[in-house]
């Protein structure tokens, strides 16, 4: 399944070609890291699921992710022991997280989860630490936890950009905390000052930095060229080795006859691109399409040509080289099939609001639809223009629209590349400029053109840009079936890890079902008890000092795990891309913890009420084993789950899982 | 009895003449010269088709809100005595004789004028002076952006109405909270805010913001009043009960009262029908209804039929067949059974009748008594015309090579074994044993042998090539990951087949179908699909000429022409008075420093203001500054077209946070008298420049006196507007 991609991230780390994934580095670098300390050598080409690893030395990658995974037992255990101060809580998460087969199975492969979850625990786990070394600000221990914060927010935010999530909430509990210390009088303006220093210095500066630096060592690691380089700036790709404008070389201002690539300056936006494929009929004119394209193809190559006479004079060797200028007229000529650039008053194929863009014309001869002026922005008329460095403007004479990449995939005809138009609406935006990278042009001097080279800060900055983009541009296709936020509690939907078919050794996620519906029901129950004790507090009832310690627990341990589970699962409603069940996961874990603090609340709440120390504590500690049991049984039902079975699938009522098929949506 | 002879009938009448004549002139100036210019106004195009649907009682579904806005108008048409033939078809198009534009156009100006006092008043309960009030009032009047959007047939001003009703009805309520719960005038004021929230919701959706905000106010409120000692548990369940009545219980009827008006109003069947669900049509006069009255209900052994694909997208389609076949190589190389074509046609066609029969029996008519066809039962699906049978088997499908190819069966004699039985299960069955119904059920066609479910794969570009006539692709899904609308069929039109020969039973395919039985969905199941596809239907287009975005709004850099005269200069822009944009922002930002300043000062045990001033600061601004923070930051989330008057529901908060501001300065900042009456010099000053803003931009809000090209040119204040100069 998705090791497909992570694992042949951490190949590539290993092989140092660069690539581009939609979420930032950390996670990669550590699986690829992992490898490389076991011996994997980054050849294994992860094609497509299922395939077999042969002699491959995977397991060094996947012990790594299965023991961060199994990390976050203890993480979670020693959370709600410090939130809660009661064993069994905390015992009742950790059987929780260890027998639930969701968690199991996700930890078990090479994927950017555990290390996620693992981050994203430590993190909560150093808060929750630091808070309640509150009482000795300043102590070793303090800094220790507090700098530990800052460093796990920093790793959860280089694995997945879900991390952002615990920032939010180890920055909503920061402040908090300093409005705290800001009512106590007893503490002087200074020493305030050297609180929120700390807390600055530790938990956005410390962060920010190790960020920083993880994405200098992805830049400087993958320094050759690779398959991720076209999502990129024509600047950035200077800076691999063996990309094509790396130590470049090209005649440095652009004349007629020159052979170009153009690529769109929105930021992922693709090459000017045109192939044999006409549109199909119903969609404007059936002319050749025109398109961007992500990738470097020789399709991607044009001839400048003046727009009233040919080129057949301008190759011949001995006539003078003629530069272009701002604000010429020119024709632009696809290489590979001799057709013009061509644009009309029909409606393009999915921005029905803009013109078409075709090529058009047999062996250049077109007509006067094919005229393109070339304008460069923010320069005057009659100035040269500059390759790589200009930003070129191309707006179609006969309409007055602009050539422009809309940002949206066309379908199955258009191969799924990026729709190219021509915007009637004279917006200045960078989907409608375009910048000219390869250059070809035999009479003229090439130029070695170093000055390119990008700062650190905008290389981040276009990195960062290109994931956002990348991420949201991950939209569900049209029918296809995706999983909904609210199927995810009530574990609604697993996901299929490996193997379809019935002889196949199968693998599919999904929760124990008892645990997530304990969990469901818990949430539920918490919100109950969180709303009447507070409105018991607020009343003014006296309560006595047992039941007072377990309130402030309810509210305050209680109310900080709820806030990290809404963080973590509220977002996604709002969320436009694909989702899967998985990206649950964050949320289960503040969830499970919930699920410890609120049971042991509930547990000992009632048997307050039973007088006799001995049935109090029969009843209390009878209540945990059965949940305990519970639990445990329901692992011993359900763990052919994550740890795979064989044989036919659970629809069927022969095989020995059907009686475990409790919704019919699951399908083992 | 007779005791008005001993004391006198006294009816005393306090009148506020500020408030009067701030009316007034309110009405002048958002009714003055209403029907000018008599020609469709920008989005007047787009609501004046809704009117002329309501006036001739045709169903539309519209994705742009809730029909409450929409009623409203078309209640300004009736009014007026609009008969609805009009074409709306185009911007600046002339109105002609039998369109009541002033009737039209009455409601929302009478809503945008009635801002002005409620912002007095708004003022005036926040418990600011009646000068701050004033002030409130006066910049609301000169705000030409509101005043060009109140005067046309548009929904903001409407909902900026409900808004500040439901703002100033709760404050209305708490003060009187204090010294007379449960009185008349409590339980008036309670009610008002939920009727007026409930308003707001009905005209657009953003009015759920400040109904949240409300909301949130209100739970604050009594928040505090658990905390209050004083009063008994039994006292506060019943503040709790009267807020929940007023607060949820009647806004939630109100809304859906709404929907009852809405579609008893429209009962005909019109251009929206094919979004619906059969059951849907079937429930409206003419279209479908007409086809289907008459239906039996129950599917049986026999029963022919047509299945139409419940998801309707790209567009909707029925199980379709035909006598060509799929051509032994596709253009990619790949093979097919060179069976016959199973597609989805949008059309009616006498193609798409099928038969339902028993795999047991021989016989293609209904026996008597009719054996209805259950859930999980085997049926085997017969082409009406030319008799063959549906079948799947493990053949890629034309454009999908990831599913089955869907066919009808050719005996070949090679090995190719037919595969036709399929299995009906019911999918939203009440029980194990339902019956297969017309219209009503929502079946899934289960493959026995392969457990693929038939399916249209509704993408874009699923059209089949050339040899299948752009016909819609049909397909087995083998990998059904739950539930999805394009597996799933209903029964459209169904009747009991009677005839034994092939020949008989081609012209009882081509005749109309006939029998009685009716068939009426309840209010609530229409309220739940109509409200759904309101919710999910999504318009294309996502450019328009004058769309902006949220960033753009606050420094208003950009505007909206609306209109232009067919002949010379005059044109109507939406443009707000710069002066007052401007203001509104630094009163906005002036209020969040100082607040985060006092409020660190508070928790330092420094008080700087008295503690009364601070709660009014407090509870002010939680209204304004709230108000335009939920009216306004949602937008960044959407991914819908936006326009600037989508910004001036915040914008009204803003400006009323302007004043408020002004008075706190001058009350608490300003010690010494030299330096108040320096302030007091200072809002004159500003007051005039915004008076003088007004009055330069008037020509552009009213549309009138015509501009010459030089004048128009110098109202381009910024460049980002768009100001239209006619070329000479």
């Amino acid at each position: 399944w998705d090791e497909t991609h992570f694992g042949k991230m951490g190949s590539y780390y290993i092989n140092r070609t660069f690539f581009f994934d939609v979420h930032p580095p950390l996670g990669k670098m550590l699986i690829g890291l992992a490898g490389y300390l076991s011996g994997y050598d980054g050849t294994f080409p992860f094609q497509k699921p299922g395939d077999r690893y042969e002699q491959h030395n995977y397991v060094g990658m996947r012990a790594f992710c299965a023991f961060l995974g199994s990390c976050l037992v203890p993480f979670a255990y020693l959370t709600v022991l410090e939130l809660s101060k009661s064993l069994p809580a905390a015992l009742l998460t950790a059987f929780i997280l260890i027998f639930d087969t969701g968690c199991i199975t996700l930890s078990q492969y090479i994927l950017l989860d555990p290390i996620l979850m693992f981050f994203l625990m430590g993190a909560v786990l150093s808060m929750v630490k630091c808070n309640s070394c509150a009482d000795r600000p300043f102590s070793a221990s303090w800094w220790f936890w507090l700098s530990l914060t800052g460093v796990n927010l920093a790793g959860a935010m280089g694995v997945k950009f879900v991390g952002l999530f615990v920032v939010l909430l180890v920055g909503l509990n920061t402040i908090y905390d300093l409005w705290d210390l800001l009512g106590n009088l007893s503490l002087s303006l200074v020493m305030f000052g050297k609180h929120l220093l700390a807390r600055v210095l530790c938990l956005i500066l410390l962060p920010l930095a190790l960020y920083m630096a993880m994405f200098a060592v992805h830049f400087t690691v993958l320094n050759k060229s690779g398959p991720g380089d076209g999502f990129f700036s024509s600047a950035f790709q200077s800076q691999l080795i063996g990309n094509n404008l790396h130590n470049v070389s090209i005649p440095e201002h652009l004349a007629y006859g020159s052979v170009v690539t153009m690529k769109n300056l929105r930021m992922a936006g693709g090459y000017l691109h045109s192939h044999w494929h006409l549109y199909p009929e119903g969609v404007g004119a059936r002319q050749q399409q025109v398109t961007a394209y992500l990738h470097k193809d020789l399709n991607n190559l044009w001839i400048i040509k003046k727009h009233d006479s040919d080129t057949a004079d301008l190759s011949h060797p001995s006539s003078p080289v003629e530069f272009v200028r701002h604000g010429d007229i020119i024709r632009l000529e696809h290489k590979e099939t001799s057709r013009n650039l061509h644009s009309h008053q029909h409606e393009a194929p999915l921005t029905r609001k803009h013109f078409q863009v075709t090529g058009y014309g047999i062996n250049g001869t077109g007509d006067s639809n094919d005229f393109w002026r070339i304008e460069v922005v923010g320069r005057k008329a009659g100035k040269l223009i500059k390759v790589l460095r200009s930003q070129v403007r191309l707006t179609h004479v006969a309409t007055g629209c602009i050539l422009g990449s809309s940002g949206k995939t066309l379908p199955k005809w258009g191969w799924e590349q990026v729709e190219v138009t021509c915007t009637p609406y004279l917006k200045e935006s960078p989907n409608s400029l375009w910048n000219f990278e390869d250059h070809i042009n035999p009479k003229l001097p090439n130029i070695s053109l170093d000055v390119l080279k990008p700062s650190f800060a905008e290389i981040l900055l276009e990195s960062h840009m290109v994931m956002i983009r990348g991420n949201s541009g991950l939209k569900p296709k049209d029918n296809e079936v995706t999983s909904k936020p609210w199927h995810w509690p009530i574990n609604y939907q697993g996901l299929r890890f490996s193997g379809v078919n019935e002889t196949d050794y199968r693998v599919y996620l999904l929760g124990n079902p008892v645990i997530w519906w304990l969990n469901l029901v818990t949430i539920g129950l918490y919100l109950l008890i969180a709303v009447s004790t507070a409105v018991t507090l607020k009343r003014g009832v006296q309560l006595r000092s047992e039941l007072k310690e377990l309130s402030r627990v309810v509210l305050r341990g209680g109310g900080q795990i709820t806030l990290g589970w809404l963080l973590h699962y509220l977002p996604f409603f709002m969320m436009g891309r694909v989702l899967y069940f998985h990206h649950y996961f964050p949320a289960m874990l503040f969830s499970s913890m919930l699920t410890g603090i609120t049971w042991d609340t509930l547990l000992k709440f009632c048997t307050g009420f039973l007088s006799p120390s001995t049935t109090a504590r029969k009843v209390y500690g009878g209540g945990f084993l059965a949940l305990i049991l519970l639990i445990v049984y329901s692992f011993y039902l359900f763990h052919p789950l994550s740890y795979g079975m064989v044989g036919p699938m659970a629809s069927d009522p022969s095989s020995p899982m059907a009686g475990l098929r409790w919704m019919d949506s699951w399908e083992f | 009895m007779l005791g008005f002879l001993k004391n006198p009938v006294v009816v005393t009448a306090e009148i506020n003449v500020n408030l009067m004549a701030l009316t007034v002139i309110g009405l002048i100036s958002r009714l003055w010269g209403l029907s000018y210019p008599r020609a469709v106004v920008f989005d007047e195009v787009y609501y004046g088709q809704f009117v002329s649907l309501y006036m001739k009682r045709i169903f539309f579904v519209d994705d742009s809100g809730p029909p409450f806005g929409h009623m409203l108008l078309a209640l300004g048409g009736y009014l007026g005595g609009f008969d609805g033939n009009f074409l709306w078809n185009r911007i600046g198009a002339e109105y002609s004789m039998n369109v009541p534009v002033w009737s039209l156009r009455l409601l929302p100006a009478l809503a945008g004028a009635l801002c002005v006092p409620l912002a007095y008043q708004i003022l005036v309960e926040l418990q600011f002076s009646h000068c701050a009030a004033l002030g409130a009032a006066l910049l609301i009047l000169l705000e030409n952006s509101l005043i060009t959007q109140s005067r046309f047939m548009l929904l903001e001003s409407i909902l900026i109405f409900f808004i500040l009703l439901a703002v100033l009805s709760y404050l209305k309520f708490y003060n009187l909270q204090r010294h007379s719960s449960f009185s008349g005038s409590w339980w008036f004021w309670l009610l008002l805010t939920g009727v007026a929230c409930s308003c707001a919701v009905g005209v657009k959706y953003m009015g759920l913001f400040t109904y949240m905000l409300l909301l949130t106010v209100a739970g604050l409120h009594f928040w505090h009043m658990i905390g209050d000692q004083n009063l008994s548990n039994v006292s506060l369940m019943c503040h709790f009960l009267a807020r929940a009545l007023a607060l949820v219980i009647i806004p939630v009827a109100m809304y859906l009262s709404f929907f009852y008006v809405h579609l008893t109003l429209l009962y005909r069947s019109g251009p929206h029908d094919q979004i619906m669900t059969s059951a849907f049509q079937a429930s409206l006069e003419g279209g479908l209804a007409r086809i289907t009255q008459g239906q039996p209900l129950e599917v049986a052994y026999g029963s022919q039929i047509t299945l139409r694909n419940v998801l309707g997208k790209p567009m909707q389609c029925w199980l379709h067949s035909h006598t060509n076949t799929y051509p032994i190589r596709y253009e990619n190389g790949r093979g097919s059974s060179h069976q016959q074509q199973v597609t989805c046609y949008p059309f009616k066609d006498v193609n798409n009748w099928w038969i339902v029969k028993d795999p047991g029996m021989q016989q293609l008519v209904v026996s008597n008594p009719p054996r209805p066809v259950r859930h999980g039962h085997i049926v085997q699906l017969v082409h009406g015309i030319t008799t063959r049978y549906l079948n799947t088997h493990d053949v890629a499908a034309p454009l999908s090579p990831h599913s089955q190819e869907v066919s009808c069966y050719i005996d070949y004699n090679i090995s190719m074994p037919a595969q036709n039985l399929w299995r009906v299960e019911i999918v939203n069955r009440e029980s194990d044993t339902d019956v297969w119904k017309t219209i009503l059920s929502e079946v899934r066609f289960v493959h026995v042998n392969t457990s693929a479910v038939l399916k249209a794969s509704g993408f874009i570009g699923a059209s089949l090539p050339e040899w299948g006539y752009r016909q819609l692709e049909v397909v087995g899904e083998k990998l059904s990951k739950g539930y999805h609308q394009s597996m799933v069929w209903n029964v459209e039109e169904h009747r009991y087949g009677k005839s034994q020969e092939q020949k008989e039973r081609e012209v009882e395919l081509h005749s109309p179908t006939q029998m009685d039985i009716n068939k009426n969905l309840s209010f609530m199941a229409k309220f739940m699909e109509l409200q759904w596809k309101i919710l999910t239907l999504k318009n294309e287009d996502t450019e328009h000429k004058y769309s902006s975005s949220a960033l753009d709004w606050i420094t208003m850099d950009t505007n909206i022409a609306y209109w232009l005269h067919p002949t010379s200069g005059a044109q109507i822009h939406l443009l707000g008075n710069v002066v007052t944009w401007a203001s509104a922002n630094v009163a906005a930002l002036v209020y969040t420093c100082l607040s985060l300043w006092y409020l660190i000062r508070r928790r330092r045990k420094i008080y700087d203001i008295p503690e009364d001033a601070w709660q009014l600061w407090v509870s002010a601004g939680g209204i304004c500054v709230g108000g335009w923070a939920v009216n306004y930051l949602p937008f960044f989330l959407m991914e819908k077209t936006l326009f600037l008057y989508h910004y001036l529901p915040a914008l009204t908060f803003q400006i009323l946070l302007i004043p408020i501001v002004l008075q706190h300065l001058g009350n608490h900042l300003c010690r010494s008298l030299l330096l108040k009456s320096m302030f007091s010099a200072l809002i004159v000053a500003w007051f005039s420049s915004v008076y003088l803003v007004y009055r330069t931009f008037s020509p552009v809000t009213y549309g009138e006196p015509s501009l010459s090209v030089t004048e128009l040119k110098d109202l381009r204040w910024k460049d980002s507007w768009n100001i239209l100069i006619r070329k000479q």
